[in-house]
């Protein structure tokens, strides 16, 4: 009796046990954007796993996600305005507002605590709390003199010392917005940076904001140890030069890489990858690749970059190696490659293949595929490493 | 916009689908007219149907309704010539994002992609 007792009762516990869920990590997670369904898959990194998707997620054409510094939630920023911040061990949307309604992208703040989104409609910079997404700040752009309308922003980025920087496109201005002394921020304007800055990266070091240029050639910097020396223009060649080249989409700066003491950067409109010294900002050299490069991301090891191409070049990606500055392989991916990520070690590169509705994992030192997760018309794929990286 | 939502809202299903054919019909009679060559492949309007969501979505917004580059929703587009948008395409825009196609397509072709957006495309 007592034995048959004890049996009904590990059975109890044990039934217990499988329905309370194990607890797990949220450090090598991720998430995958699948622009055309407005869902997101959350992913394991390691081994490759789906662990589900999230719908419900509206626009997610240029859709990018920033992640909370406890690697739990992500948030997500949608093409029309929509911020989610998205629960990764739930697998459910935490919280949704529709905050614009037009938007290119977002940032996390130094301590995580507030979350800017950048806005072409209304032009400006919205700044919520990242616990709740409760509107702390709003920030309009200037007003552009000819539309009844705010310019434009592009470029937002966390900067060192609980910063914001974002470009305006309409009115060519860079911004530092300092939220260091509370939610009312300290703005200053750099005016006249050049025309039509369309993207910015800020490196790694969260030293350099370098915003590219639509309108003309070469690139702002604000070099933010020395912001009294206000924004400098480098490579002055860089863009479209004189020939004014059809540009099918436009590089992005994120990708530009930092390897040793070189920066891969992509040449706009023409097929080659530029190479540039880093303490002096001058171009040392020019890789020819295999079309219109978009983005140009490092191997964390800084050994070998990756780069992927625009449409129609778009099915392949090319492998350089940094040291010898040739191309070491071309690999055949599938239809129109949106987005590269590294492991923060480096030893998976996934990438999106938006047509052929599948994310394949390589690995960049073999070069070969090691698996491949179905998903729809995938874009960005952000992972949860992401979170403890400046301007990520 | 609201015009556009109103009108699929009210007409049933059935309806809109006859609503439909007679607007493709009266396509097909009118690229004739302009004595383009007809995008009939399945296989190629599939392909160009993508590029117009996908890529041109990039900058337009997948739902067309504007991003970097301005809206391309019927009521956007209504009125304005044809030919001048065809022309436009194929060109491109100087001094902004918008680049030429002539390289990447014939003009049957963005006639075609033209006329998807005039009926409104959905992702």
């Amino acid at each position: 009796m007592t034995r048959l007792l004890l049996l009904i009762f590990s059975c109890l516990v044990l039934a217990a046990c499988a329905h309370s869920p194990v607890p797990r990590g949220t450090g090598d997670l991720g998430v995958i954007i699948e622009r055309t369904t407005g869902s997101v898959q959350i992913v394991q990194v390691d081994p490759p796993l789906s662990l589900g998707r999230v719908e419900g997620l509206g626009d997610l054409s240029h859709a990018t996600a920033v992640f909370s510094r406890d690697q739990r939630y992500a948030y997500i920023f949608g093409r029309d305005g929509g911020l989610t911040k998205l629960d990764l061990l739930t697998k459910s949307i935490a919280i949704r507002v529709i905050q614009g309604g037009n938007s290119i992208g977002g940032a996390i703040s130094q301590d995580g605590k507030l979350i800017a989104v950048g806005n072409y409609e209304p032009g400006g910079v919205k700044v919520f709390d990242a616990e709740t997404l409760k509107l702390v700040a709003d920030i309009p752009a200037t007003p552009v003199p000819t539309k009844n309308q705010n310019a434009r922003v592009v470029g937002i980025v966390d900067a060192p010392g609980q910063c914001f920087l974002f470009s305006l496109f309409d009115t060519g201005e860079i911004w530092l917005a300092d939220f260091s002394k509370g939610v009312e921020p300290e703005l200053t304007r750099y005016p006249d940076i050049g025309k039509q800055p369309y993207d910015a990266l800020i490196t790694m070091d969260g030293r350099y904001y370098i915003a590219g240029l639509f309108g003309e050639d070469g690139l702002a910097k604000l070099d933010l140890w020395h912001l009294e020396r206000g924004v400098e223009r480098i490579l002055p060649n860089y863009g479209q030069g004189e020939q004014k080249l059809p540009v099918y989409k436009m590089p992005h700066l994120e990708g530009w890489t930092a390897a040793g003491d070189k920066m891969f950067v992509p040449a706009v409109g023409i097929h080659r990858v530029l190479v540039v010294e880093n303490s002096t900002w001058q171009q040392i050299g020019a890789i020819d690749v295999a079309g219109q490069p978009i983005f140009v991301v490092a191997r964390p090891d800084s050994r070998q970059v990756w780069v992927n191409f625009a449409h129609p070049n778009n099915d392949k990606v090319q492998v350089i190696d940094t040291e010898s500055q040739r191309i070491i392989a071309t690999l055949d991916t599938g239809p129109a490659v949106m987005h590269m990520e590294f492991t923060s070690r480096g030893d998976q590169l996934w990438l999106s293949v938006r047509d052929a509705n599948e994310v394949q994992v390589w690995n960049p030192y073999t070069l070969e595929k090691i698996a491949t997760l179905p998903a729809k018309t995938p874009s960005g794929i952000f992972f949860s490493s992401r979170a403890h990286k400046i301007g990520l | 916009m609201r015009h556009a939502l109103k009108v699929s809202a009210a007409i049933p299903v059935t309806k809109l689908s006859a609503a439909l054919l007679i607007a493709l019909s009266t396509l097909l009679f009118s690229s004739a007219c302009v004595a383009e060559e007809e995008i009939t492949d399945p296989a190629h309007q599939k392909r160009l149907l993508n590029l117009l969501i996908q890529d041109c979505g990039s900058c337009h917004g997948l739902r067309m309704m504007g991003g970097l580059g301005p809206a391309l929703l019927p009521q956007t587009l209504e009125g304005k010539p044809r030919e001048n948008l065809i022309a436009l395409i194929m060109t491109g825009m100087p001094g902004t994002a918008m680049p030429p196609w002539k390289p990447l397509l014939s003009e049957a072709e963005a006639g075609w992609m033209l006329d998807r957006l005039l009926e409104g495309v959905k992702p």
